[in-house]
């Protein structure tokens, strides 16, 4: 078991690696001349030498990598050009907004898709299966930003339940926080909801027929217990590695759902980053994006043996 | 003469599908007594697994119907019953036990949580109580270091122990009948002696009936007292089962019989003998005797007419459904 | 309603009574039928723009912000533009994208699966490079290289092209191990038939179901990625209508002016969803392992 988890600790090492790699590579491979297009139309050539100079880019590329990933490894994420604030400090004034919604929205999406899909396969073939179905697929087609606005339109504008924009941190109160959260939470979970609806149904589809359900109904076991405690850890499995995958969707949708609900966490700061095009911004972002996605999944393969016992490494 | 135990009257079971409606089960009556061993057997298909399965209303839900028939127990027709009485009735009352042991427990559930479950939903137990009871299951099926044991999961047995637990699980709350469905088919030839010794064994010591269902008539001729011969859903022959095998009456049951093979030493093997022809198709409903197109005394009239069981003169407790009994038995 | 145990004769007759008519295609398959139907109608909405949609670059300050009308079907935005005759032209950015993401995604992901599923260095080193790749969230991948290139199609195609083609690699990869243990695959090795013709009749054939299902799951996720970078700015330039940056330019009027946000926005919630049920019911009809759970 020991020996599992090294390997798979080196391996998330590698994949991160190639991570940073790539990232850095993007900045220096792109066509054109990457500190010019920072710089935009209109720097003069001083602007554009001082730019590549504070990225480094006119050392041999094995150079700067080496010097770059020491960086990173040293939680020096670089600095921002437009701020000259350093990136890992905007990032960490930034996070508490995004971990506030991507915690809710998990917590309310993982309830609520697993309610959903046990319930569709429970019933397979009823009208109620059908119309967890149609919606699925609808949630999963509707795009953030769609769902978003409609939300606040329908919500915020016309009923005014609910705040139309804006956040509150959790220190203000709870009430105001959760409210705030509510309609960002639903935008960005609609997808994620969709998905894992869809996969816990068609695993528990497959669960359900099995044999050994066939003797669980023989005992004598109410329906509750059957689907959860006999079906639902058997599906367990293929549900919680489309868990891990769909963070990608999550993160995605962070920066949208921030942008139209205007909530000041790390996505507006990535947006913002976007049409300055500070780049160092985007950089230190997606760094930090990829390392929890691969964490993510690296939790997701562990538990794996939580799950199953005949899965021991 | 005791009062039956359960008595299927006249079950008939429908499976739809997109292709059609299949006849498994077609009007089969049957009675099990306290404390007897009944076999049904009969090849693939014949409607021997359904009818177990009707019995404890265990259909695939949309497909398999019970359409007609009383099925009693105790008294009770178990077709009346709601979903919530029927589960009183399984595990409990009638247990069953399944022909697949590598695939029928659950992979994620200990042993020990799995038997000890029947106990702590039929009989209210404690967890610790059932976990006691779970343990002497264990022991009482010969599974070595009990105690242990029920912390380990299915794939940590062997396939014969598996059925082992399979069992252990089904008497653990003393049903009155135990209904087992091929139990040994997919285990090997000498872990089938074991478990079926064991099976007995458990039988003596808890009084239960056991219903075997299986394709093998050697198996029958060593535990059961009687035997029901099933065809295209329906029986067509009954009797005890020293009667069965010395004057089989019905000529499916003969074919059955002679198509076993046989090597008596210094006498050079002979060919196996078949049945010719396949089992009619239970798609459509079947005109006369369903095994007329394969039976060597087949008359005309065995075509139209679908023969009743009927008394074999003589032999009591022996029934076959055939026309031209007499001329079967004279041969 | 609780089933009773014991079916009537009435209820048998009328299971046996129900036979394939005509229509039943359709019937069976609605929801491929209707997501073709809608994309063709889309489709042909977007070829014929010229014809049936008016100038999406007209500015008409006396109109704007007006609501739907006989003039206007889908209203006007806050620069009197035609939010139907942009619609229209939008829907000519989403196909496009949507089409051309997916036919070089799956090129290049058939082209390195192929790869990997055949020489085993080639697939370590390929499916580590594809994990590292996966774990950028795509979105990001693409604003990072558009931040980095020049604005342009053949940018963007790229930007959402490259984040997409972990998942066919993985897919074609899949296959290619698994036909490769079939026995007649190993028959026609053991025969000295040429690895080319190998791939050509066994290997190729096997990987083109579930591809082609896969193909429109990716144009699907494709037209919302572009849709979503152009909101955020990164994606199609606001001088070409596209619904992304429709929405991103209407943000400040959602109350005044809701038909400009939600025109574009439930147009583009059509197209994707008649996109992924298209998807739905190939994978129905090509994968029948699957067919029979979803």
């Amino acid at each position: 078991m020991l020996a599992f988890i090294v390997r798979r600790l080196a391996s998330t090492v590698l994949v991160m690696g190639l991570v940073g790699v790539f990232i850095f590579l993007l900045l220096r491979l792109s066509p054109g001349d990457p500190a010019a297009i920072i710089a935009g139309d209109n720097a003069t050539p001083a602007q554009i030498e001082a730019i590549r100079t504070s990225l480094g880019l006119n050392d041999r590329l094995v150079v700067q990598f080496a010097h770059w990933a020491a960086r990173v490894l040293a939680g020096d994420l670089g600095i921002s050009i437009f701020s000259n604030v350093p990136v890992a400090t905007l990032i960490g004034q930034r996070i508490g907004p995004t971990l506030s919604l991507a915690a809710t929205t998990l917590m309310l999406a993982l309830a609520l898709a697993l309610a959903a899909g046990v319930t569709a396969a429970w019933k397979a073939g009823s009208l109620l299966d059908r119309v967890i179905m149609i919606l699925s697929v609808i949630g999963f087609s509707l795009p953030v930003f769609v769902v978003g606005y409609l939300l606040i339109y329908v919500f915020a504008v016309t009923l005014h339940w609910l705040p139309v924009q804006g956040y509150t941190p959790l220190s203000e109160g709870v009430g105001p926080w959760a409210r705030h959260l509510v309609l960002p939470s639903c935008a960005l979970g609609l997808a994620y909801v969709a998905l894992i609806a869809r996969i816990t149904r068609a695993a528990m589809l497959d669960v359900l027929a099995e044999d050994y359900m066939r003797t669980a109904r023989a005992k004598g076991v109410a329906t509750g217990p059957m689907l959860l405690k006999h079906a639902l850890k058997n599906a367990g499995v293929p549900i919680i590695t489309i868990v891990g995958i769909g963070i990608a969707l999550l993160i995605g949708g962070v920066v949208i759902t921030e942008t139209v609900f205007n909530i000041p966490g790390i996505g507006r700061l990535v947006v913002d980053a976007i049409s300055k095009r500070d780049y160092p911004i985007i950089q230190g972002v997606i760094l930090l994006f990829s390392g929890v996605y691969v964490i993510v999944n690296l939790l997701v393969d562990l538990s794996y043996t939580l799950l199953d016992p005949r899965i021991r490494y | 003469m005791t009062a039956p135990l359960l008595e299927v009257q006249n079950l008939s079971t429908h499976f739809f599908t997109e292709d059609g409606v299949t006849r498994a089960v077609d009007g089969l009556s049957l009675s099990i007594s306290p404390h007897e061993t009944v076999g049904i057997v009969g090849e693939s298909g014949c409607g021997k697994t359904v009818t177990a399965l009707s019995i404890l209303r265990l259909l695939p839900p949309r497909m398999g119907r019970i359409i007609g028939g009383r099925i009693l127990f105790e008294g009770t027709d178990l077709l009346t019953l709601s979903e919530r009485q029927m589960r009183d009735v399984r595990g409990n009352r009638i247990a069953m036990i399944f022909q697949e042991p590598m695939t029928s427990l659950n992979p994620v559930l200990t042993v020990g949580h799995q038997i000890a479950e029947s106990v702590r939903i039929h009989r209210g137990a404690s967890r610790a109580a059932a976990r006691m009871r779970a343990r002497e299951m264990l022991e009482m099926v010969k599974i070595p270091d009990a105690a242990r044991r029920l912390e380990d999961y299915p794939h940590q047995f062997s396939g014969g122990m598996r059925q082992r637990v399979m069992i252990a699980m089904a008497l653990a709350c003393d049903p009155k009948i135990l209904i087992a469905d091929e139990p040994t088919t997919a285990l090997d030839v000498t872990i089938q002696a074991q478990v079926l010794k064991l099976m007995l064994e458990l039988k003596g010591k808890t009084g239960a009936a056991i219903v075997l269902i299986t394709h093998d008539l050697g198996i029958v001729a060593e535990t059961c007292q009687r035997v029901v011969v099933m065809y295209a859903g329906r029986k067509v022959e009954e009797a005890p089962v020293a009667e069965l095998f010395a004057r089989p009456a019905h000529p499916y049951t003969r074919g059955l019989l002679t198509s076993i093979a046989r090597g008596k030493a210094g006498v050079g093997r002979k060919r196996l003998h078949e049945i010719p022809g396949i089992v009619p198709s239970l798609r459509d409903p079947i005109q006369g005797c369903a095994f007329a197109a394969r039976c060597p005394f087949a008359a005309m009239r065995c075509r139209s007419e679908a023969p009743e069981l009927s008394p074999v003169a003589g032999q009591p407790g022996h029934t076959a459904a055939c026309l031209r009994l007499s001329t079967v038995l004279a041969s | 309603m609780r089933e009773a145990a014991v079916l009537s004769p009435a209820a048998i007759e009328a299971h046996r009574a129900r036979r394939r008519g005509a229509g039943y295609f359709v019937r069976r398959n609605p929801t491929l039928c209707g997501g073709i139907i809608v994309l063709a109608c889309v489709a042909l909405a977007a070829l014929i723009a010229p014809l049936i949609a008016g100038d999406p670059l007209a500015l008409k300050p006396a109109d704007r912000l007006s609501p739907p009308s006989h003039a206007h079907p889908f209203g006007t935005d806050h620069l009197g533009r035609d939010v139907w005759a942009r619609t229209v032209y939008g829907a000519r950015v989403s196909l496009t994208v949507g089409l051309a993401v997916s036919a070089i995604s799956m090129g290049i992901g058939l082209l390195i699966g192929l790869l990997a599923g055949f020489s085993k260095p080639v697939e370590r080193m390929v499916m580590r490079l594809m994990d590292g790749l996966m774990a950028i969230p795509a979105i990001l991948l693409a604003v990072a290289l558009l931040s980095l290139s020049k604005a342009g199609a053949v940018v963007v195609v790229a930007a959402i092209v490259i984040p997409e083609i972990p998942r066919v690699v993985r897919l074609v990869r899949s296959v290619v191990l698994g036909v490769r243990e079939q026995p007649y695959v190993e028959a026609a090795v053991a025969s000295g038939t040429k690895l080319a013709k190998i791939l050509w009749r066994h290997i190729l054939p096997a990987t083109l179901p579930p591809l082609i299902v896969q193909a429109t799951y990716i144009s699907a996720s494709a037209i919302l990625i572009e849709a979503a970078l152009s909101f955020l700015g990164a994606g199609t330039p606001p001088e070409i209508p596209s619904w992304g940056n429709m929405i991103a330019s209407s943000r400040l009027y959602l109350a005044l002016a809701p038909w400009t946000i939600f025109c574009p926005g439930l147009a583009l919630a059509a197209v994707v969803l008649a996109v992924n049920l298209v998807g739905d019911g190939l994978r129905d009809r090509l994968d029948p392992r699957i067919a029979r759970r979803m």
